[in-house]
């Protein structure tokens, strides 16, 4: 996989903080999962939160905390080495199925086996219950070859991963794995430039703005 | 040192180096994967559960809870031993995930989405230098008070607030794009004091 584009440093460091929102960090987490350079970099930013939790003041522990926890360790068996294993293989069978493995948390499945839902011919989406306090969302779209997305900008950030296909907007070409980071800057037209359906999974933090009449009007379908 | 509980351990006694203080920590909690000894993991305990609890609370959350899911963290931190990989990252980072995935849990309702599940980092490079996260990790320590004030500033809001970037832009009345360059330039500025040995 050749990965292009990747996540801006302010959404890394977001995402490391905990502070990103939930629709935005499943598809952080996801291109995380393809992405080995963004990995690197996301210990990074984890690592910033290390030294911030080492630099704390240490808060007043209940008086008997350590007892409690230490009765804690020996009501809970150690771990044994088959989970990890288990886990390894749900990934690799996610692998097999071009799914992110942290998408494996919200579908059953493949991307082939979504019920997608119709919101203009040739455009499909599948909403992930995972909402953010101011209104955004995160979903999978289905565009097909030679289809756009309506022309929008946004008033909060916006991710969006290929997981299948490609297309190409004012930015640049995006094929699987590349992610684009955009915030309320950028108003972009995304064109499907693949022979097959393009899949990517979008999150945003708040709604979208349609800079068209049309968008405007298919608004409340689209739920963005 | 001047944050760790006073007499809690013998390093007040013999004076280190931070730098020093955070491999230690890497050692002792490595150690503790492999030998699943409890004195190291009341070692650990004593010097981060203060810490975990501080954050958590910092993070919004009352004191009981905070309290309870310190123990929870703690609990994994011995639960969870033998995926630390110290080459991987200091243990105050390690530890960091842990309780800032647990309270990100409890607070939504909702799993925070992790890259590597369990396997913790399994698939990052391995031909990285073993050491440069704990130095990383010590390094940053000392530099995250040198950045500019509105640059530490979202720094803090966004680790020990837990506040989104539009959510730090309403808090301080500036526009998104500003938060999110101050936040570019405070990582950028971080990596170069580490990479100059601050």
């Amino acid at each position: 996989m050749n990965i292009k584009h990747h996540l801006d440093e302010a959404s890394l460091l977001s995402y490391a903080a905990g502070s990103m929102s939930q629709s935005m960090a499943l598809v952080a987490a996801c291109h995380l999962s393809m992405c080995p350079q963004c990995q690197e970099r996301a210990q990074k930013s984890e690592a910033i939160g290390g030294v911030l939790l080492d630099s704390l003041a240490p808060a007043a522990l209940n008086e008997n905390s350590l007892d409690q926890v230490m009765a804690m360790l020996d009501y809970e068996p150690s771990v044994d080495i088959a989970v990890p294993k288990r886990i390894s293989s749900k990934r690799a069978g996610a692998d097999q199925t071009d799914l992110p493995f942290p998408l494996g948390e919200y579908i059953d499945g493949s991307l082939d086996s979504i019920a997608w839902k119709r919101i203009v011919p040739g455009v499909y989406c599948y909403d992930l219950p995972c909402k953010s306090e101011r209104g955004g969302v995160s979903r999978l779209l289905r565009i097909a070859p030679g289809k756009s997305m309506l022309p929008h900008s946004h008033d909060g950030n916006e991710l969006t991963l290929i997981l299948r296909g490609s297309f190409s907007d004012e930015i640049g070409r995006f094929t699987v794995g590349d992610i684009a980071d955009l915030d309320s800057e950028i108003e972009h037209q995304p064109l499907v430039d693949s022979d097959e359906d393009c899949i990517c999974l979008i999150a945003t933090d708040a709604p979208l703005r349609f800079s068209t009449l049309l968008g405007k009007i298919v608004q409340p379908m689209t739920g963005f | 040192m001047e944050n760790k509980p006073p007499g809690d351990d013998v390093e007040n006694i013999v004076p280190l180096a931070q730098q020093n203080t955070s491999q230690d920590w890497s050692d002792v909690l490595a150690e503790l994967a492999e030998t699943k000894d409890k004195t190291l993991f009341v070692e650990l305990f004593k010097h981060f559960a203060p810490k975990v609890k501080a954050y958590i609370i910092r993070l919004g959350l009352i004191e009981s809870s905070a309290e309870e899911l310190m123990q929870e963290t703690m609990a994994a931190v011995w639960r969870k031993s033998h995926l630390y990989n110290r080459s991987k990252a200091a243990a105050s980072t390690w530890i960091f995930t842990l309780a800032r995935n647990l309270s990100i849990d409890l607070m939504r309702k909702q799993k925070y989405p992790e890259y590597s599940l369990d396997e913790w980092h399994e698939e990052a490079d391995d031909n990285d230098d073993p050491c440069v996260d704990h130095v990383l990790s010590s390094r940053m320590g000392l530099s995250v008070n040198k950045l500019p004030e509105e640059q530490a500033q979202v720094i803090y809001m966004s680790f020990y607030e837990g506040r989104s970037h539009s959510d730090i832009a309403n808090r301080l009345g500036i526009p998104l794009g500003s938060v999110k360059s101050r936040i570019r330039l405070a990582s950028d500025k971080l990596r170069s004091m580490w990479r100059d040995g601050v």
